[in-house]
């Protein structure tokens, strides 16, 4: 009986161990993504973050282009530029192809930060510049202590320092391609889903739930125009319920998890490569 | 009929030995050499400019500037391809020069320090930032190497893919170490005896 219990302990210590060496990860590493300004140290209040958040949000409605601000308490023991590379790879703030986006670093007990330019902003936001920014815009503003300020005139800068950049627009590069694939996506989602419903239920009763699921999905999930998902619904309910012809054992149902964004929010795909500058205040 | 059934057993062994990987590895190590160049290139082109700010102020300085100078011509001198991967030999004198270089760059932006105006300098201070985000871009673009040649190696000296490896002569490619090895291994010297060189007035 011993050996087993022993056993057991064992392997609690182990998990014990385990849970420890996450919780230590944790604090070290680099924090997850879920929001365009992230604030670990409590120095924003949220009325603060949420209005940055509106204004970088309404930029990359606008330009495509995409700004996050990471506030930690420290980066050690790593260096802010090695902790900086890390997080733009982790995050990937900016479009995929594009590489737009630029992260500004603040770690508030070491008095340092970073801004990490993807490689699609170095032409327009080059190290100078960046540690212009840096150096006359946010330093003054954080040795007087208004770090709301400091991050508000910094981001502002960069914006209007991307606006002279010609970069495709946003609907332009992701948005149309998104909705095409997705659209067939649906399309081909919703008959097979109709076809296995109306081996079941018939093939009225089959082709018609198919089609309002598939056109539900198309506006509410996908974001496709009105329009689009009612051509869609029609299409399954048409083929399905009303002209079907091959009513065969179709047993493979739907059954894809749909992306989930649920109002978070993530990092296009962009790449960095150590552009930027450091400072400290 | 023969010849059909080598390259059908080709077709179906080749990838399972890791041939495919053994490619993409070597594309990999290929790219992001290609990148941590194209860095050094980039620092050695704001190098002359550097000195010619410096000179302005500090012209004085001959030591340093003849130094950086000298580790400048000699870091143009070696033909840096991208096949210098693959030669143990060439790739270790590329990488002493780049370190000379680093140091003696490093040592002017110390003596750049003593010379106030210098350093209000609007195109130094330009300079010195660029100069800055580009030792940072060589960082990277080194850590991302060294990770792709890790990658590489470890399938070229694994089993069973360092026979596929071995029959197409890829062999283990050459990485970077710490470069001043020597200099952190030994103890730092602390001397508080020494006269300041300058700025004590």
């Amino acid at each position: 009986m011993k050996p087993v219990v022993f056993t057991y302990a064992r392997y609690g210590l182990g998990i014990f161990l385990l849970l420890c060496c996450a919780a230590t990860w944790a604090m070290v590493g680099v924090p997850e993504l879920s929001r365009r300004v992230t604030d670990l140290t409590g120095t924003l209040n949220a009325e603060q973050v949420s209005s940055l958040e509106n204004k970088l949000a309404a930029f990359e409605a606008q330009k495509g282009s995409q700004i996050a601000v990471l506030i930690v308490p420290t980066t050690q023991p790593k260096d802010i530029a090695e902790f900086g590379i890390e997080v733009a790879d982790l995050w990937q703030i900016g479009r995929k192809g594009v590489d737009d986006g630029v992260i500004l670093i603040v770690a508030k007990d070491d008095r340092k930060m970073r801004l990490e330019v993807g490689y699609g902003l170095e032409g327009v936001i080059p190290d100078a510049v960046a540690k212009r920014v840096i150096a006359e815009t946010i330093t003054p503003r954080f040795q007087q202590g208004d770090f709301l300020g400091g991050i508000d005139a910094g981001v502002t800068q960069l914006m209007k320092l991307i606006e002279g950049e010609a970069l495709p627009s946003p609907t332009e590069n992701s948005g149309e391609k998104l909705s095409e694939t997705s659209f067939m996506f649906i399309l081909i989602g919703g008959l097979i889903a109709g076809l296995a419903l109306s081996v079941v239920m018939g093939r009225f009763m089959g082709g018609m739930l198919a089609g309002l699921g598939s056109g539900m999905v198309a506006a509410l999930v996908m974001g496709l125009a009105f329009s689009a998902a009612l051509f869609i619904g029609l299409m399954v309910f048409f083929i399905v319920g009303v002209r079907s012809t091959g009513g065969r054992g179709w047993s493979s149902g739907g059954g894809f998890g749909g992306s989930s964004g649920g109002g978070s929010w993530g990092g296009g795909g962009g790449r960095f490569g150590g552009g930027g500058a450091s400072g400290s205040w | 009929m023969f010849k059909k059934l080598i390259v059908l057993c080709m077709m179906i062994f080749l990838p399972g030995c890791g041939y495919n990987t053994l490619q993409s590895g070597d594309e990999n190590v290929k790219a992001a050499w290609a990148e941590v160049l194209n860095q050094y290139q980039r620092r050695a082109d704001l190098v002359p400019n550097l000195v010619n700010v410096v000179k302005g102020y500090a012209a004085h300085e001959k030591d340093v500037l003849t130094e950086v100078t000298e580790a400048r011509a000699k870091v143009g001198s070696i033909q840096a391809t991208p096949e210098l991967v693959d030669d143990e030999q060439a790739f270790q004198k590329f990488i002493a020069a780049q370190g000379q270089m680093t140091s003696a760059i490093s040592r002017l932006l110390a003596v750049a320090e003593n010379y106030p105006q210098l350093k209000a300098d609007g195109l130094f201070r330009d300079l010195q930032a660029q100069l800055e985000g580009t030792e940072n871009r060589i960082t990277v673009a080194r850590n991302r190497f060294i990770a792709a040649v890790k990658e590489y190696n470890v399938t070229v000296r694994s089993f069973p893919t360092n026979l596929t490896a071995m029959m197409f002569g890829h062999k283990a490619k050459p990485s970077f170490t710490v470069e001043n090895e020597q200099a952190i291994s030994k103890p730092p010297m602390v001397d508080f005896g020494a006269p300041a060189p300058a700025g004590g007035r």
